[in-house]
C-alpha cells in the first residue's frame, strides 16, 4: 500500500458529528430509553463471598404482586467448559451462579416487576440457603497448599508435571529466549525486586444498562451501552441457546468502557426477563454494583530481575507474575508477561506467568489489560538499574530501546516502531530541563501495546446530491466517528462536512469485533478506505462508460472524476456531486463496502515524564506537570489522539496514587463507591502536555497505529519513579497513597 | 402512599409531575419528564453527572427529592442552548474535543455554568476546584478546563 504525499482533511481538527447532540443532552445512553409498559429488573446478588447454595426459594417473590418474571440458573442451558475465547461453562455460571457463589455481588436471580421498587422488593423476598465456605482473597491464600479451592474441576493448564489435584492455580505460562543464566553472569549490575498492585476499576461514568424487547414470535431486541453489540449478541444467543438471528443488538451511545465493557452481565437477564414476561424490561446497574460484580483489573505480584552492563547494555531479565483472575480464570497475565520488556533489544529473556483464581469478581480487560503492573515493575527496576549506573535514565532507556529490525521479546521482528523518537521527544523537551526545588521528583517511564486487528465490516452510501453516510459497527467511545469520517473524506475528495458517520446495529452492518485493543481507526478505518475506495472505482467506471473510453482513461481527484489520457481533450471532469445526482441514469445507487480481517497492525510506544512533589508531612503526592509523548503512527484527528494520551496518563496516575479494592476478612468490598474509590479529579492534576510522534505504521495506506491503550501503560512506574526521585524511597507497592507514603517516610526517620 | 403533585418550573418553563415521596429530583427529571441529558453516574452524589441548578445553586440531583422542586428554578442540560445557537460552553466543548464518551459532558456543562455565572473570570485552579465535584474518566480533564477557560474568555469579549 502506497502512502499519499499530503493530506487534505486527515489531521484537521473538525467538530465531532455527535458533538451537537452530546453538549445538549439530546444522545441516548444505555439508560436513557424507556418503553410504555416497561419492566424493571434488578438482580438478587449474592452477600457472601464464598458460599454454597444449597437451595432458592422464589414463591414468596412471584407473590408480590406487579412481580412478571423471575429467572435463576435453571432459566439457563448448561454450557460445555473448555470454549475459546469465551468458556461458556465458567459465563454462565457469572450470569446466574450454579452450585456456589463465587464472589460478593455474584448473581443469583433477575426479577422483572412494574417498578424499581417492587423489583427491589421481590429481590429482598427471595429465599437462599447458603453454607459458607472459607473466601480466597489474595495471591498468597490462593495458592497455600491448604487453600480452600474454588473449582473441584480447575487444573493448572501448563504445568510441569502434570498436576493431579484441583487447585486455584489455573495456567502457567513460560515465555523463554537465550541462555538466561549466562548472560545475568555477563551483567555488571543485576537488580532484583519484588511489586505487588491491588484490584483497580475502569471507572467508566455510566453504569451498564439496557432494555430488552421481545415480541410473541420470538425476537428480541436489546440496547444496550457496550463496546462489542456483536459480542453481546453472541454471547447472550450462546447462553440463551437460540438462533443468532433472532437476537437484534443495538448500541446506544456509550458512556466509557476501557475495555470494561466487552462482556455480558445483565443483558441475557434483560433478554431472559423479556422473554418470559413478554414485556420490554430496562435493567440500569447501581454504581455499588459496578463495583461489586463487573470485572475489574487483576491484583497482581510481580518479582522482576535485571542485569546490565557497565556501558548500559541490558543482557538479561526475569519475572514471575501471578495476576488474580477473580471467581473465574481468565487475567490478562499472558499479555502482561509479553509487554513488559517489549521497549527493550533483550538477548536473554525468562518470564513465568500465572493465573490465579480468588473470590472477588471475574476481572475483565482495563485498558492495555495486563500491561500496565508489569510495566510498573520492569520500568521501577530499568530506572534503578541507570542510576546505579549512574546514567540518565532517558539515555539508558535510549540504548536499549527497540527500532525497526529489533525482535521483540513477544517474538516478531519490528517494523518501524517510534520509541526512540518519543524518548528523544522527552530528552529534548523544555519539561526535562527544568529545575525542581526541594521534595520534588521527576520520573519517566515508557510503555509498550500491541494493538488490535480482528474483524471490520464498513459501508459507505453516497447520497443523491454527493453527501455521504460513513456506516460502520464499533461503537464509538472517544471520537471514532469523526476520525472515520475524515478518512472517507480524504477518499472520497469531499468536505468532511458533507460526511454523515453512524454506528448502526447488529442487522445493518456486517460482522464487527467489538471495540477494543486500540483498533477501531485503525482497522475499521482501513475498512473505510477500502470502502471508499470501492466507490471511486465505481464512479471510475461510470465516467469511462460515460466518455465511452477505458477505465484507465480515469482519474479521481478532488471529489471529481477526471479525463486521463485521449478522453482528457474532449472531456470535462464529473463532480461525484453529479454522478451521484444522475446515479439513476449511470447504474444505480452508489454504495462502497469492505470486509476484512485486519493484520498488520502496528504496536505503539510511549514515555512519560512527570514531576511530582511529596509532601513529607501528609505523604501527599502531588502531580505538578506531566509530558506524554506516544507514537500515533499518524493522527487522523489530532484532539483526540491527544486525548487519548491525556485520558490513559490520568487513569494510570489514579492507579498509581490512590485507587485500590478494599476487602473486609470475609470478602466484602469496603469501597464501592466513588466517594471511597478515589479516581483523581480536576482539582489533582494539572493539564498534560501530550507530543504526538509520527512514525508510519507501515501496514497501514495512512500509517495509523491504535493509541488508546498504550497511554495508561507507563504512568505507574513514572510516577513512582518521580516519588523515588522526590524521596529516596522505591515504592513497591501501589497504590502510593498519602498514609503508605507517609509512613514509609516515617521510617526513613527512624 | 399517594403520588405528590409538585408543580415547579424546569428551563424556564412551567412543568408539573407526580411524584412517590422517596423519589429523588434526578428519577423524575428521567423518568417522569423524560429529560435524560441529566445523567446518573452513582446516585450518591459523588460524581457530578446529574447537576442541576435549583434556584439558582448547583446542585446533584440525585440528593435531591422531587418533591423539593415544588415552587422552585430548576436548570437542567436541555435549557443551555437557545433556539438555534449552542451556549458558548457547548460550542467550545466541543471546539476543544473536551469530550470524548460525552456521559460527563451535561453534568460538567451545569457546573460550569454555574461557576461563570458567579465568577465571570475564574483562573485554572478555581476552575479545577470548581469542577472537582464532577468526575470525567476519558479526558485526564485538560481540554474541559481548557474549553471552560476559553468559554469565559468568550463570554466577557475578549478577543480570541
Ligand atoms: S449521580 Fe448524582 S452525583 Fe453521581
Ligand atoms: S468524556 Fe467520558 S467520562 Fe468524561
Amino acid at each position: 500500500m502506497t502512502q499519499p504525499r499530503s493530506f487534505r482533511y486527515v489531521g484537521t481538527r473538525p467538530i465531532r458529528q455527535d458533538g451537537a447532540e452530546k453538549v445538549t443532552g439530546r444522545a441516548n445512553f444505555g439508560a436513557d430509553l424507556s418503553f410504555p409498559g416497561m419492566l424493571w429488573g434488578r438482580v438478587l446478588r449474592s452477600p457472601h463471598a464464598h458460599a454454597k447454595v444449597v437451595s432458592i426459594d422464589t414463591s414468596a417473590a412471584s407473590e408480590i404482586p406487579g412481580v412478571k418474571a423471575i429467572v435463576t440458573s435453571a432459566d439457563l442451558p448448561e454450557q460445555r467448559p473448555g470454549g475459546d475465547p469465551t468458556d461458556m461453562y465458567d459465563l454462565t455460571r457469572n450470569i446466574l451462579a450454579r452450585e456456589k457463589v463465587l464472589y460478593e455481588g455474584h448473581p443469583i436471580a433477575a426479577v422483572a416487576a412494574t417498578s424499581r421498587e417492587i423489583a427491589d422488593r421481590a429481590v429482598a423476598a427471595i429465599q437462599v440457603e447458603y453454607e459458607l465456605l472459607e473466601p480466597v482473597l489474595d495471591l498468597d491464600r490462593a495458592i497455600a497448599p491448604d487453600a480452600p479451592i474454588l473449582h473441584a474441576e480447575l487444573r493448572c493448564a501448563g504445568s510441569d508435571p502434570k498436576p493431579e489435584g484441583p487447585t486455584n492455580v489455573a495456567s502457567r505460562i513460560l515465555i523463554e529466549r537465550g541462555d538466561v543464566e549466562r548472560a545475568f553472569a555477563d551483567a555488571d549490575v543485576v537488580i532484583e525486586r519484588e511489586f505487588t498492585t491491588p484490584t483497580v476499576h475502569q471507572g467508566y461514568i455510566e453504569p451498564f444498562a439496557c432494555v430488552a424487547r421481545t415480541t410473541e414470535d420470538g425476537q428480541s431486541t436489546l440496547w444496550c451501552c457496550t463496546q462489542g453489540p456483536f459480542t453481546v449478541r453472541s454471547l447472550c444467543a450462546a447462553l440463551l441457546r437460540i438462533e443468532t438471528s433472532k437476537i437484534k443488538v443495538i448500541p446506544s451511545e456509550i458512556g466509557g468502557g476501557f475495555g470494561g465493557k466487552t462482556t455480558v452481565y445483565q443483558e441475557p437477564l434483560a433478554l431472559l426477563l423479556s422473554r418470559k414476561s413478554g414485556r420490554a424490561v430496562k435493567m440500569v446497574m447501581t454504581r455499588q454494583e459496578v463495583f461489586r460484580a463487573t470485572g475489574p483489573a487483576s491484583a497482581s505480584r510481580i518479582r522482576v530481575k535485571l542485569g546490565a552492563k557497565r556501558d548500559g547494555t541490558l543482557t538479561a531479565a526475569e519475572a514471575s507474575l501471578a495476576y488474580e483472575a477473580g471467581a473465574f480464570k481468565g487475567s490478562p497475565v499472558v499479555a502482561g508477561a509479553m509487554a513488559m520488556f517489549a521497549m527493550y533489544d533483550l538477548p536473554s529473556v525468562r518470564i513465568e506467568g500465572f493465573d490465579v483464581v480468588t473470590n472477588k469478581p471475574k476481572v475483565n480487560a482495563y485498558r492495555a489489560p495486563g500491561a500496565p503492573m508489569a510495566t510498573f515493575a520492569s520500568e521501577s527496576v530499568v530506572d534503578e538499574l541507570a542510576a546505579s549506573l549512574e546514567m540518565d535514565p532517558i539515555e539508558f532507556r535510549l540504548k536499549n530501546a527497540v527500532r525497526q529490525g529489533s525482535v521483540a521479546v513477544y517474538g516478531p521482528k519490528l517494523k518501524a516502531v517510534g520509541l526512540v523518537e518519543c524518548l528523544e521527544a522527552l530528552r529534548d523537551s523544555e519539561h526535562y530541563r527544568t529545575p525542581l526545588s526541594e521534595n520534588q521528583g521527576r520520573g519517566i517511564a515508557c510503555g509498550f501495546w500491541f494493538n488490535g486487528n480482528m474483524q471490520s465490516s464498513a459501508q459507505i452510501h453516497v447520497n443523491e446530491d454527493g453527501t455521504a453516510t460513513v456506516v460502520s459497527g464499533c461503537p464509538d467511545i472517544g471520537g471514532s466517528r469523526a476520525s472515520l469520517a475524515l478518512m472517507a473524506a480524504e477518499e472520497l475528495g469531499i468536505p468532511v462536512e458533507q460526511i454523515r458517520p453512524i454506528v448502526a446495529d447488529t442487522e445493518t452492518i456486517g460482522y464487527n469485533d467489538g471495540t477494543g485493543g486500540s483498533r477501531v481507526t485503525y482497522a475499521t478505518g482501513t475498512a473505510v478506505i477500502e470502502a471508499a475506495r470501492d466507490i471511486v472505482l465505481q464512479l471510475r467506471q461510470r465516467a469511462a462508460a460515460f466518455w465511452d473510453t477505458q477505465l484507465e482513461n480515469v482519474g479521481y481527484e478532488d471529489g471529481k472524476a477526471i479525463p486521463l489520457g485521449d478522453a482528457a481533450e474532449n472531456q470535462q471532469p464529473l463532480p461525484l456531486s453529479t454522478l451521484a445526482r444522475r446515479a439513476a441514469r449511470m447504474g444505480g445507487p452508489i454504495v462502497g463496502r469492505s470486509t476484512w480481517t485486519a493484520r498488520g497492525n502496528g504496536p505503539s510506544f510511549a514515555a512519560h515524564l512527570v514531576d511530582v512533589e511529596v509532601d513529607p508531612e501528609t505523604g501527599r503526592v502531588e502531580v505538578l506537570r506531566y509530558t506524554a509523548a506516544q507514537d500515533a503512527g499518524k493522527a487522523i484527528h489530532p484532539s483526540y489522539v491527544e486525548g487519548q494520551y491525556q485520558g490513559g496518563a490520568v487513569q494510570g496516575i489514579g492507579w498509581a496514587l490512590n485507587e485500590a479494592y478494599f476487602y473486609d476478612a470475609e470478602g466484602h468490598l469496603q469501597n464501592a463507591s466513588f466517594l471511597d474509590y478515589r479516581m483523581p479529579v480536576a482539582s489533582d492534576l494539572p493539564m498534560i502536555d501530550t507530543i504526538v510522534v509520527e512514525v508510519p505504521n507501515p501496514n497501514h495506506p495512512y500509517g495509523v497505529r491504535g493509541v488508546g491503550e498504550t497511554s495508561i501503560v507507563p504512568p505507574l512506574a513514572a510516577v513512582a519513579n518521580a516519588v523515588q526521585a522526590a524521596t529516596g524511597i522505591r515504592f513497591v507497592d501501589l497504590p502510593m497513597s498519602p498514609p503508605a507514603v507517609l509512613a514509609a517516610i516515617d521510617r526513613t526517620r527512624g | 402512599m399517594p403520588k405528590l403533585h409538585i408543580r415547579t418550573e424546569i428551563n424556564g418553563e412551567p412543568a408539573e409531575f407526580l411524584a412517590e415521596p422517596h423519589q429523588t429530583l434526578l428519577d423524575a427529571l428521567r423518568n417522569e419528564l423524560g429529560l435524560t441529558g441529566t445523567k446518573e453516574g452513582c446516585g450518591t452524589g459523588d460524581c457530578g453527572a446529574c447537576s442541576v441548578t435549583f434556584d439558582g445553586q448547583l446542585v446533584c440531583s440525585c440528593l435531591v427529592l422531587a418533591a423539593e422542586a415544588e415552587g422552585a428554578r430548576i436548570g437542567t442540560v436541555e435549557g443551555l442552548a437557545s433556539g438555534e445557537a449552542l451556549h458558548p460552553l457547548q460550542q467550545k466543548f466541543l471546539e476543544h474535543a473536551a469530550l470524548q464518551c460525552g456521559v460527563c459532558t451535561p453534568g460538567f456543562l451545569v457546573a460550569a455554568k454555574a461557576l461563570l455565572d458567579r465568577n465571570p473570570d475564574p483562573d485554572e485552579r478555581t476552575v479545577r476546584y470548581a469542577l472537582a465535584g464532577n468526575l470525567c474518566r476519558c479526558t485526564g480533564y485538560d481540554k474541559i478546563i481548557r474549553a471552560v477557560l476559553d468559554a469565559a474568555a468568550e463570554l466577557r469579549g475578549e478577543p480570541a
